[in-house]
């Protein structure tokens, strides 16, 4: 499971470098994250453009991440492909995170 | 007039473990290529299907226990996909699939959670849901409305 990482200004940018984060790489993925996000960033946007498929397993590895975050950073979530955002709508997680479209409407968003 | 694109029954047998489940995932939507799904159905297949069989690898064969057989059966008609899942695992607890509630989101940052998303996605998604124990088996049975 590999993630790049960028900083713009307060923001970090994090991409899956991937096509799936399922049960099979749930627990790496959730690492990952844990280690990427070992800054001070007060936003973190994740880049799922390239992720075409998320199950149960990781939904709740995103869940886990925002939650390492801490209250007084924020996850937000850009790029989902039709059945990522399917599953966020379905499970209601939409309404629990920042989900944009792209991640330039991400972008603009906290740049307003 | 001009019916509806079908396919053969589909098989498909793989060994319980979660790489499996992507290998079995993977040769489902490639047999199910000539329905042409959009992209919508094709993530429901996926995603019941991927829930359905992420439960066998951890609840029927858990770890510690030899992993088994998890084998497929798929058959298309008017009213979607006719999908029949059998492993030789441990059984479903209650001898009855869960209930599938949604999750309660109304709750503390600290508690949001971070599981029991399988069986809300299935039951959502899947019609006629039903499990039986014949013998030394696991059977679930479901019809998704695809393909129609």
């Amino acid at each position: 499971m590999e993630l790049s990482s960028r900083q713009d200004g307060p923001l970090q940018i994090v991409a899956v470098i991937g096509s799936r984060i399922d049960a099979a790489v749930a627990i790496e993925f959730k690492d990952a994250m844990r280690a990427a996000t070992d800054t001070p960033s007060p936003t973190v946007i994740l880049d799922l453009s390239e992720v075409e498929f998320i199950d149960s397993s990781g939904l709740g590895a995103i869940v886990a991440s925002m939650k390492h975050l801490g209250q007084s950073r924020s996850l937000v979530l850009a790029g989902l492909t039709p059945t990522v955002e399917k599953v966020f709508r379905l499970t209601r997680m939409d309404s629990v995170f920042g989900v944009f479209p792209t991640l330039q409407d991400a972008l603009d968003a906290q740049a307003a | 007039m001009t019916s509806a694109p079908t396919i053969p029954e589909v098989h498909i047998s793989v060994t319980s473990s979660e790489m499996a489940v992507r290998d079995a995932l993977s040769k489902l939507l490639t047999a199910l290529g000539p329905l042409d799904l959009d992209v919508e159905d094709a993530g429901t297949v996926e995603l019941v299907m991927a829930e359905a069989m992420n439960n066998i690898v951890e609840h029927a064969y858990p770890e510690g226990d030899v992993p088994g057989p998890i084998r497929l059966a798929c058959a298309h008609s008017d009213d979607g996909l006719h999908i029949k899942i059998t492993d030789s695992g441990r059984p479903m607890p209650d001898g009855t699939t869960p209930v599938g509630r949604p999750t309660n989101l109304d709750v503390d940052f600290c508690d949001l959670p971070e599981g029991g998303f399988g069986w809300f996605l299935i039951q959502d998604l899947a019609k006629e849901v039903e499990y039986r124990r014949v013998d030394n088996d696991n059977q679930l049975t479901f019809r998704l409305p695809v393909g129609t």
